[in-house]
């Protein structure tokens, strides 16, 4: 059995094959390297949200890599939100298009989820089979910020997420203000690297609802630190730097570890593109008392073998969408 | 041009609510925003949302560069930061959303600058440590 996922939602266009025991017989991005070499011709600017033109190309350069024809898929699996309603369109309506045409079996899938099994791509760093279930997962990227306990597979339940600001956002913003591009995480994780965190002590969070999440302060004083401190910025850039991403993952894993221990969870999975964060990592690593599993290397940002996966599941649980799956730009998990 | 000064982020909501008010028999509701970060863009929105009766918590769109909030008068939260040119506009759907019935909130409209007129321009100053000046310019009625 032969899985296509695509995945549309935000700014890449993603396309990636798997097998039925989930592993990866292709993974292709429209940002990435490679595809650029391959189409270098065709695509203009690497940021631009080009779905449209784009993903006829992602699809087959999948395809060509996973070396194999559209006939031999034997299940569409898609993301249908949340995200932007005109990107995830085009995935959805793309995916429909090879369902109706080939008499493929399709499924809708929800991004978020799509995240969570990021952790079983490859069966690594878990395994389809044998999950370590109830897990708590912490969502963190650019647009979400969230925890959701996970019963068993496909069974969730959000119970916490952010009130204003992604923590993604967070460090975006705080990476704008130093007169850096988005993606602002990996950016202040390379000047933080050798600071010291404790060099200025930017504020925690206050509010009493113990799983949700508020990066808007932290935002703002940061934004207004750099302002005040315009000498210290020159000079101490990197503890800065250092001292902002210790306060942001304070609170990540303050959070998380509080909930872990109240819902009683074998094990926590932190998924998304701020998973990606050492400082974080090392954190969570270090802190917790139950195991703390990271997605593989360049799976913590969307990719469409997630949303493979976690179509694989919804099918072998008996379910299957219709040509009437539309896009649900608000689309979230139950609560 | 009307001014309002608020002392605290519920002072602010309250100022949203009672500035939209008036505008709530009208089709479409075009709202530029602007102030720095931090300034409390965000914070607006949230009472925009509370005066329509959303219950859905408002988080910072940038990422997404729109999120929409479903209710009788639908809101439409965009921040074009992100956005290199107007041909970035148009493949996101903007000018599809100016048609839509509700209120549509832009922060970082000059990314669109000349393609749209706004029916209010707010624009939020930090004045004090929590202290916010609102300043107001309507362009209808």
């Amino acid at each position: 059995m032969k899985i296509l996922g695509i995945e549309t939602s935000c700014d890449d266009t993603a396309a990636a094959v798997i097998d039925e025991n989930g592993n990866v017989l292709s993974n292709v991005l429209s940002s990435q390297t490679q595809f650029y070499k391959d189409f270098g011709g065709i695509v203009p600017e690497i940021a631009s949200r080009k779905h449209t033109e784009l993903i006829g190309y992602v699809i087959q350069e999948a395809l060509n890599i996973a070396n194999i024809d559209i006939t031999n898929i034997n299940l569409v699996s898609v993301t249908y939100g949340p995200g932007l309603v005109g990107s995830l369109i085009v995935g959805v309506e793309g995916a429909k298009a090879i369902s109706f045409a080939k008499s493929i079996p399709l499924i809708g899938v929800n991004h978020l989820e799509g995240h969570i099994y990021s952790l079983f791509i490859n069966n690594k760093p878990l395994k389809i089979g044998s999950p370590p279930f109830p897990m708590l997962f912490l969502i963190v990227s650019g647009g979400h910020t969230e925890l959701v306990w996970v019963k068993n597979h496909l069974q969730y339940k959000v119970i916490g997420e952010t009130r204003d600001d992604a923590a993604g956002e967070a460090l975006d913003k705080f990476a704008r203000a130093l007169g850096y591009d988005y993606p602002g995480g990996p950016i202040i994780q390379k000047l933080g690297k050798k600071g010291n965190p404790h060099f200025y002590k930017f504020p925690r969070l206050s509010i009493k609802s113990p799983y949700e999440f508020s990066f808007s302060g932290l935002k703002t004083a940061g934004v207004y630190y750099l302002q005040k401190h315009q000498d210290e910025v020159k000079t101490h850039l990197g503890d800065i730097c250092a001292s902002y991403e210790e306060a942001l993952t304070d609170i990540l894993v303050k959070r998380t570890l509080k909930a872990a221990k109240d819902f009683n969870v074998k094990a926590i999975g932190v998924v998304g593109g701020v998973s990606a964060n050492k400082r974080l990592r090392g954190k969570f690593n270090k802190q917790s008392k139950i195991p703390v599993y990271f997605p593989e290397k360049g799976f913590s940002t969307d990719n469409a073998a997630m949303i493979a996966i976690a179509g694989l599941l919804h099918y072998k649980n008996g379910e299957q969408s219709n040509l009437l799956l539309d896009a649900v730009s608000t689309l979230s998990l139950p609560k | 041009m009307k001014k309002y000064i608020t002392k605290n982020d519920e002072e602010t909501k309250q100022v949203a609510g009672k500035i939209i008010e008036k505008y709530l028999d009208k089709k479409t509701i075009v709202i530029f925003l602007s102030g720095e970060l931090g300034a409390g863009k965000t914070v607006f929105v949230k009472g925009l949302a509370r005066k329509l009766g959303i219950q859905k918590e408002v988080e910072s769109p940038t990422f997404i560069f729109v999120r929409e909030y479903h209710s009788e008068t639908p809101l439409y939260h965009f921040d074009l930061y992100r956005i290199n040119n107007t041909d970035e506009l148009d493949e996101l759907g903007f000018f599809d959303y100016l048609e839509k019935n509700g209120i549509i909130a832009i922060e970082w409209a000059e990314k669109a600058e000349g393609l749209i007129t706004p029916d209010l321009k707010v624009q939020i100053k930090k004045v004090g440590e929590n202290k916010r000046e609102i300043v107001l310019e309507e362009y209808t009625e």
